[in-house]
């Protein structure tokens, strides 16, 4: 009854869930595209009001997380259970930093009145509204993704600390890993549509 | 004790198969530490599951069907004859949400794909066993607010299964938590479909090669990957309404910049591909009865593979023609229009297979067959139909009337329903191990069919005629048409309400007990008791070389 002994398996399942993610995401680049192609000009507007030292940094961070979770699996494979431990709660403190980041970010926006439905935006050009309405949709959703994977990521460093992910039965982290990846890699796409129009 | 000669001789059983003392599943909870209630509702075994969502979904539909009725009875005489227009219009609403996402999607994989997925490929559950008993849940908490959004804040919608913007975003009525409950049941049928896949990729007998793959089993296939294709697009459709609802962002907002439109690309993007998650399914039963009822290896057992995943992919590249009235470039609507006829061939081959299948065959009428012959030719009409309505010039003149509604129930009902019932006929007897009435089983079935051409033919000439569809009233001239349509929902809802009692009545004290292989069918769920025990194999499968060779079954006790 068990396929827990059947990696494999468990990888294709896990693939095929990222998968589905990846679609979910798919459904809102195709209205950035749509709407992209329609307010160009505000769209490149919006994109300079964002600021990208944060952006930047953030995706540094990202990028960094995904390494040491990469990192993380090498470490429990090869058994060293202290330093898996320690390479999880580098990716996990990323998550966080990365959290906060995106709150100071959004604060500074909500205050200087564009926030959804806010008057500014409202009122202002129609393509602008729907630039920063799409940038907290997709930002919003992509943060929900950053919580969920922290969730993860927590729940492997639990299992590891227990001992109930070892050497020989690690495909929990590795899924968490795997999932950590997508949240990184719908970033590398979301920083440059939004960050870096020209 | 009046049995029929003919029936009796199906319960008779098969000395082929030893019949061991090996106890069901129904006696051998999985866990096997868990009891009672419990044995059920914290189970993993894919039997039990496939059961509870048979119940759950029976449930649904029984109510579904109830409202359908109403519908039609309200519409039988002009002006108001049972309801509020306001009630209309959430009844509708409830219909359609009911019948598509808690009956035609989940129904015939929940139900059968969950129960005998499985032992078609010879192994002994579903890959993630517990991700499945978690589908079952998700299935059951998107009933439970389905529920819930008819008494709360504003009740049920009133925008028609479709949710289409702007009316979706200005209604005063209980949008969100409906549109929460078609996302949570969206994830539910997301979860079967990938542990499907991994399942057929995975767990297969080692001895059992792609092309030794029972039909049904690989029409599940296929429709696992369009629900994990599509999906996902509705999951963010649904849940931009919802964000649209509180937030007002406006992205579908033309005052604020966005676009109506794009609602429908991205509503139909998923949706269409979902009445192809609701008829591949079907048709893989079809392929599994016709041939053992024409005691014959089926006609093209490859065309209808490759068909299946030719359905899957081109089904997936023709939404846009719910939109040729919506505002879109004429190359578009050419190309969706020509994509949409390509469609049709696939379907066709199938049609094409089955009734070679029963040419020159030594056919043996039962109930599932019956069915099963039903199912093709309202099929055929719904499909035939639906070539009316992809054509871009007819279509202008038929969007968006009672022609469309009676296309799509000759397809998803006439089709998926009754194949529906077909399943439910041809694996009644393995599932529970008990026997129904013939007769009563065929007095249903021509009630129901009967009763079904009388219900959605004259909504054919309506909707030609120009009778709108979601209309609550209708000038005098459509009358005629309406009335007979609502005797003939009537005669229809008596037939399945009929069929219904019968299966039930198989379940009453003196009851048949079924053979372990009472049609003579050759795929690997009739190798084994009935109902079959925990691990489903109490030795290791034979797997046939050809999985319709029916050379080494003897032949149906009837003939002996």
């Amino acid at each position: 009854m068990e396929s827990q002994h059947d990696h494999t398996g468990i990888r294709i399942g896990m693939w095929l869930f990222l998968y589905t993610e990846i679609i979910l995401f798919g459904g809102l680049f195709v209205l950035y595209a749509v709407y992209f192609h329609n307010y160009p000009r505000e769209f490149s507007a919006g994109g300079k009001e964002l600021n990208r030292l944060i952006g930047s940094f953030n995706t540094i961070i990202l990028l960094v997380s995904s390494c040491t979770v990469a990192a993380s699996i090498t470490a429990i494979r090869q058994a060293s259970k202290k330093l898996c431990l320690l390479l999880l709660a580098a990716s996990f403190l990323c998550g966080a930093i990365f959290l906060v980041n995106k709150y100071f970010e959004w604060g500074h926006k909500i205050a200087h009145d564009i926030y959804p439905n806010s008057p500014t935006l409202t009122g202002g050009p129609h393509g602008k509204n729907i630039f920063f309405g799409l940038y907290y949709v997709i930002t919003g959703l992509h943060g929900l993704h950053v919580i969920i994977g922290m969730t993860l990521l927590g729940l492997s460093f639990l299992f590891v600390f227990n001992d109930k992910i070892t050497a020989r039965s690690f495909a929990l982290l590795e899924n968490s890993g795997l999932y950590w990846h997508l949240v990184d890699l719908i970033w590398i796409f979301v920083f440059p549509l939004f960050y870096l129009i020209l | 004790m009046a049995f029929s000669p003919q029936k009796k001789s199906f319960a008779i059983k098969d000395p082929t198969i030893s019949m061991t003392t090996t106890p069901s599943f129904y006696e051998t909870p999985s866990p096997p530490e868990l009891v009672g209630i419990k044995a059920w509702l914290l189970t993993h075994d894919h039997k039990r599951l496939g059961l509870m969502y048979l119940w759950a979904i029976l449930f649904w539909f029984v109510i579904g069907l109830t409202i359908g009725l109403l519908i039609r009875v309200e519409l039988m005489t002009i002006g108001r004859t049972i309801m509020s227009a306001a009630v209309y219009n959430s009844a509708f609403t409830l219909h359609g949400v009911i019948m598509i996402f808690l009956f035609v999607i989940p129904v015939i994989p929940a139900i059968f794909g969950n129960f005998f997925l499985p032992i078609q490929l010879g192994t002994d559950d579903v890959f993630f066993p517990r991700l499945n008993l978690l589908s079952w849940y998700l299935y059951m908490f998107g009933g439970l607010l389905a529920i819930l959004s008819l008494f709360t804040a504003g009740g049920f919608p009133d925008t028609g299964w479709t949710f289409y913007v702007p009316f979706s975003i200005g209604t005063k009525h209980n949008v969100p938590l409906t549109v929460f409950a078609a996302f949570i049941l969206g994830m539910s049928s997301m979860l079967t479909g990938l542990n499907f896949i991994t399942t057929v990729h995975r767990k297969r007998s080692p001895a059992m090669g792609w092309m030794q793959i029972p039909l049904f089993t690989w029409s599940l296939y296929a429709t696992a990957w369009v629900q994990l294709l599509a999906t996902p697009v509705i999951s963010i459709t649904l849940l931009l309404v919802i964000i649209e609802r509180f937030f007002n962002i406006g992205l579908f907002d033309p005052d604020k910049g966005g676009d109506p439109i794009l609602y429908q690309h991205l509503f139909w993007m998923y949706s269409h591909p979902a009445v192809y998650v609701m008829i591949l399914p079907g048709m893989g039963v079809i392929s599994e009865i016709i041939p053992t009822f024409s005691r014959k290896a089926i006609f093209g057992y490859r065309a209808i593979v490759f068909s299946s995943m030719g359905i899957a992919i081109a089904g997936s590249l023709v939404w846009a023609h719910h939109m040729f009235v919506s505002g879109m470039s004429d190359t578009a609507v050419f190309v969706f229009s020509l994509l949409t006829f390509l469609v049709a061939i696939p379907s066709a081959i199938k049609v094409f297979s089955w009734v070679s299948t029963l040419y020159k065959a030594s056919i043996e009428m039962t109930p599932p067959l019956l069915y099963a012959l039903v199912f093709i030719y309202l099929f055929s009409v719904g499909g035939l139909t639906g070539l009316v309505l992809g054509a871009a010039g007819p279509d202008i003149h038929v969007h968006d009337t009672h022609f469309v509604v009676a296309h799509f129930h000759f397809t998803m009902f006439g089709g998926t329903g009754f194949a529906f019932f077909a399943a439910l006929h041809y694996w009644w007897p393995k599932m529970f191990g008990v026997m129904y009435d013939f007769r009563r089983a065929y007095i249903a079935a021509t009630l129901a069919t009967v009763g079904f051409m009388f219900h959605y033919v004259p909504m054919f000439i309506l909707g030609l005629k120009g009778m709108p569809r979601r209309s609550y009233d209708f000038l005098p001239q459509f009358s005629q048409g309406n009335g007979l349509a609502a005797v003939g929902g009537i005669l229809l809802f008596s037939g399945i309400i009929l069929m219904l009692i019968n299966l039930m009545l198989s379940f009453r004290k003196n009851r048949i007990i079924a053979a372990a292989n009472p049609w003579g069918g050759c795929t690997l769920e009739w190798t084994i008791p009935s109902p079959p025990p925990l691990h489903n194999f109490t030795k290791e499968p034979h797997i046939k070389e050809y999985p319709y060779d029916f050379s080494d079954i003897p032949d149906s006790p009837q003939k002996t």
